[in-house]
């Protein structure tokens, strides 16, 4: 018999509960509305909207301190509830173009793996926040794999899942390590047991430590472990290819940004190190290998690598202004990122047009207004100002050299100028060659819509970012 | 002294809006996206007159100041304003927008909006960097240029444009990368501001004013160009349309040096003395490694584009001369430089267009073909040259003088780089305009400057007498200026360069300095 046993309270959940039931009523509006194929994203769109707001309502602990639900993990809630809009809004024209039969399990994907990263960006527990990683996870997998017909999305999808169940069990590996050395998965008494134990020196600590870390590396697509990145992105659908590039992102950011803070912040300086040379070599790979690619998503691919090591520099102080500038960062990639990828699915009229660079010759003189909006962000995502890309950068750069990692942006920065390199290939493609093959349009209202709210960002972010700066601040000292 | 009327953001704004209002004006109307920007310049150069007539020049404060909080969270402000240095680049800028604007009359028949679009936004971009008072300003206005300069490179250059652009692109972006570090480190020293006059007020030390002086280096060294990091000008020159080569020569370039002048010595005055020997030598090496390779060329915008190597070495020794002389002299040959070598670019722009050849081979006997344009040409050439009475002379003589008072060797060397501009201007002079009749130049029929290309070259014209015969117009404005930034040079030592050379003295009464 159990005494003392209470029911925890659900209140501060509301907005993962109610996603959940929208993924089921998704499946069921599916099933009922089939020959209709708006209404499935249309509930899902309505769901994702109306959790955006019960996000910014929602506070409180829950599950005995396990899920934790502050400003911090509503900011991140936020980033990955706007890329599962703007995906949504993507995928409607390309879904028909593309000869997706069952639309529903698609977007009720979707908003399943949204709300695993919800989990993610609350969970105070190693348990919890492994629980939201796998319904994360394992969507997106099939999401990846969706086109079941193509044997490009299936081994994409084959070599995702194979290399994120081993992440997976690295992950749980690391914990179980971690309990072992604590006797707890809260991340605060693990803290605590680190403040007072001597557990800094302790070689199986610190094989906890160093698994947990690699494995939400693994998440964000950190080197050297990103080899699964350009594959999925290059074989999954291009508006699953953007929804993965900034929601799974923005979550796995979320709970490395948790993990480090809360549990191990007495441990700073040993995952400094590991962190640094894993920014070091993100970066350094990502842009290297960007510079030789033939495919747009495969070169956009390695951008989000190159992009996930600049917002590891943040995280290296363990600084509140570190952490919010990689906050920052996540939110103006989101629109920058999702931009571009926009661009790709208007120019995807059928099959896999737009995804070869070659495409991209001579569009400025077909399609202006579609070259033009690439430009922009193509700009944005080198970090030329007076872009949000270069807004966000400045931010982790000012973060990482308050704290005195001089070299770190020396080294960063030399690199953003070598990816100019890649990004301005693009617009070099676009702008100063001749059109070879006739390059039709996919437009939709919904996409239009996105590639507005895309270069609004950009380029509002960009010139006033006063507010985006001091949100992301008020929700790092909030937590 | 405070203005009513916004005039610098007026001047910065008003071709922003008008390159997004020329994106509207539909593609068949190619000759309404000419003349709409050939309207918003001139509205622009009007618009900027105010600040010639309604300057005090006896003050070295700035002027006409703008200051409106924009990013508190990091304590940035939208901070203009000018001062006796920054006006003349206003103005030249905005002179010069126009004159590319008819350059480009004809020149461009492709994407003709887009250019023009981009021109003008250049020209703001221009304006925004020469008025910024807070450095992250600045620093969006810096990078922020790139953008249509890379485009205008890359989309109507010449046939080597691609690499052209890229190499611009990526040499001037990684120079200010590094500026970049260079900027928020002074930030975090410096009080955590951004505010230019404020971080030119403290003092820092010399480690760090070392470390600062070579991140900030690294930008406008590569801006200006000094050797050894010249090397993508020659190919950005060449291959730009005529258009881009006048705002490259004209303005562009200008910016590091006037990064130098603005940012470097007011803000690391020890580390500019200590470096000041080294900054010489570069700057001589410049002088005379640019004047020599011009001797081997055989296109004639390359030769220039090196004439202008040549030239800003000229520029960045007067500066690190650091004394009176010497940095008006620098700032009078930077706006001479603008003009001249815009209007070299102007002239050979113009003849392309009807002979479609830089090689100087191709050409020969123009004097009798089209003797307007030989007249023209030959006054550029001279004011390249130096001649007295023309403005290459004013600058180049103050110069030098400046270099003699600092040392005599850095004087002697600038001296061997006029006498070898002297030889490789009249060369290219000779092999163009005299000489047989080239039988090419003949089966094309030319014709001579019609009206728009005679209005095009006109006020340069009269630039390079007016400069040349009475510099006071443009020394006066810089007087207090010059001063108040030598005296911030030199405080830090307490050891004020008096000039008691009896020659010095008595040659600036003569030019009336």
């Amino acid at each position: 018999m159990v005494t003392g046993f209470s029911l925890p309270i659900i209140a501060p959940l509301g907005p993962e509960i109610f996603l959940a039931v929208i993924g089921c009523a998704v499946i069921l509006a599916d099933i009922i509305w089939n020959e209709q194929r708006y209404v499935v994203p249309i509930v899902a769109m309505a769901g994702a909207a109306a959790t955006v707001i019960m996000v910014l309502k929602a506070s409180g602990i829950s599950f005995s301190g396990m899920y934790t639900v502050d400003s911090y993990s509503a900011f991140f809630k936020i980033v990955c509830l706007l890329g599962l809009m703007l995906a949504i809004l993507m995928s409607l024209r390309h879904l028909d173009i593309m000869g997706v039969k069952r639309v529903g399990e698609y977007y009720s994907l979707m908003v399943f793996s949204c709300v695993g990263m919800m989990i993610m960006a609350s969970a105070t527990d190693l348990i919890v926040l492994y629980l939201g990683l796998e319904l994360m996870a394992l969507s997106v997998y099939c999401l990846v794999g969706l086109l079941k017909t193509d044997p490009r999305a299936s081994e994409a999808a084959m070599k995702y899942l194979l290399l994120g169940a081993f992440a997976s069990c690295l992950l749980l590996f690391g914990m179980s390590y971690l309990y072992g050395t604590t006797g707890t998965t809260d991340m605060a008494q693990i803290s605590k047991a680190m403040a007072q134990g001597k557990l800094s020196g302790n070689p199986a600590f610190m094989m906890g430590l160093g698994l947990v870390v690699i494995a939400f590396c693994f998440k964000v697509a950190a080197a050297p472990f990103h080899m699964w990145t350009p594959d999925a992105y290059e074989g999954a659908m291009t508006p699953v290819t953007a929804f993965m590039s900034v929601g799974p992102k923005a979550a796995g950011f979320a709970a490395l940004g948790r993990v480090l803070m809360e549990a191990f912040p007495n441990a700073h300086s040993d995952w400094m190190t590991a962190l640094i040379i894993m920014a070091f070599l993100t970066i350094a790979i990502g842009n290297i290998t960007a510079l030789c690619q033939t495919s747009i998503k495969r070169m956009l691919a390695y951008s989000s690598i190159a992009h996930a090591g600049y917002a590891l520099i943040g995280f290296l102080p363990g600084t509140a202004e570190g952490a919010s500038a990689t906050m920052n960062y996540l939110f103006i990639y989101l629109f920058m990122n999702m931009g571009a990828f926009a661009v790709i699915i208007l120019l995807q009229y059928k099959g896999l047009v737009g995804e070869a660079l070659e495409d991209y010759k001579g569009l400025a003189k077909t399609h202006p207004v579609a070259a033009g909006l690439m430009l922009v962000f193509m700009f944005s995502l080198t970090g030329i100002p007076p872009t949000a890309g270069f807004i966000g950068k400045f931010n982790l750069f000012m973060a990482a050299l308050h704290a005195g990692y001089t070299w770190i942006v020396i080294f960063a920065v030399l690199f953003s100028a070598i990816s100019a390199y890649f990004y301005l290939r693009v617009i070099m493609l676009m702008y100063m060659y001749e059109p070879e093959r006739e390059m039709k349009l996919a437009p939709s209202g919904a996409l239009s819509a996105v590639l507005a709210i895309a270069l609004t960002g950009v380029i509002l972010l960009g010139c006033y970012p006063n507010g985006i700066l001091s949100y992301a601040s008020k929700a790092i000292m909030g937590h | 002294m405070d203005y009513g009327f916004p005039i610098l953001s007026s001047l910065i704004f008003l071709p922003i809006i008008g390159a997004a209002a020329l994106l509207f004006i539909p593609r068949s109307n190619e000759d309404d996206v000419r003349r709409m920007a050939l309207l918003i310049t001139i509205v622009e150069f009007l618009l900027s007159l105010p600040l010639w007539f309604q300057f005090d020049k006896s003050s070295h404060l700035m002027q006409f100041v703008e200051k409106h909080p924009w990013i508190p969270a990091w304590n940035v402000n939208y901070y203009l304003g000018i001062d006796g240095i920054s006006i003349l680049f206003v103005l030249l800028s905005t002179l010069i927008t126009i004159l590319c604007v008819l350059v480009s009359w004809t020149a461009i028949t492709d994407k003709v909006k887009e250019f023009f679009a981009a021109l003008l936004f250049l020209e703001g971009a221009m304006i925004g960097v020469f008025c910024s008072l807070d450095f992250f300003l600045f620093y969006i206005f810096w990078e922020a240029m790139l953008i249509p300069m890379y485009l205008i490179i890359g989309v109507w250059g010449g046939p080597g444009r691609l690499y052209a652009a890229i190499k611009f692109f990526l040499y001037t972006l990684v120079g200010s990368v590094l500026m970049l570090v260079g900027i928020i480190t002074l930030y975090y020293h410096g009080g955590h501001t951004f505010d230019i006059l404020k971080l030119s007020a403290n003092t820092y030390p010399l480690k760090l004013q070392m470390i600062l002086f070579w991140a900030f280096f690294a930008a406008f060294a590569v801006k200006v160009p000094m050797w050894p990091v010249h090397t993508w000008l020659p190919d950005a020159h060449t291959e730009a349309p005529a258009a881009g080569s006048v705002i490259l020569a004209g303005i562009l370039i200008k910016m590091g040096a006037y990064g130098f002048l603005r940012f470097s010595m007011p803000m690391f005055p020890q580390a500019t003395q200590a470096m000041m020997v080294p900054m010489l030598i570069l700057s001589i090496i410049a002088i005379v490694y640019g004047a020599v390779i011009c001797l081997g060329q055989d296109d004639m915008k390359r030769l220039i584009a090196y004439s202008s190597v040549s030239h800003m070495g000229f520029v960045t020794l007067g500066m690190f001369a650091l004394n009176y002389q010497g940095l008006e002299g620098a700032i009078l040959q930077m706006v001479n430089h603008g003009v001249v070598t815009g209007a070299l670019f102007l002239s050979i722009g113009i003849i392309y267009e009807q002979t479609h050849t830089r090689e100087i081979a191709d050409y020969g006997g123009l004097a009798s073909l089209t003797p307007i344009f030989a007249g023209f040409f030959m006054v550029f050439t001279m004011a390249a040259v130096g001649l007295p009475g023309l403005n290459g002379f004013i600058g180049e003589f103050l110069i030098i003088l400046g270099g003699f008072a600092t040392k005599t060797w850095a004087g002697f060397f600038a001296a061997t780089g006029i006498i070898i501009g002297a030889g490789y201007m009249l060369w290219l002079y000779q092999r163009v305009f005299f000489m047989e009749k080239n039988p090419k130049m003949v089966s094309l029929g030319l014709r001579d400057l019609n009206c728009r290309e005679f209005i095009t070259l006109l006020p340069m014209l009269l630039l390079i007498f007016w400069i040349g015969i009475y510099p006071n117009t443009f020394l006066s404005y810089m007087h207090a200026s010059v001063a108040h930034l030598l005296q911030q040079v030199h405080a830090s030592t307490g050891s004020v360069q008096a000039n008691t050379n009896a020659i010095v003295e008595c040659a600036l009464r003569f030019i009336g300095g």
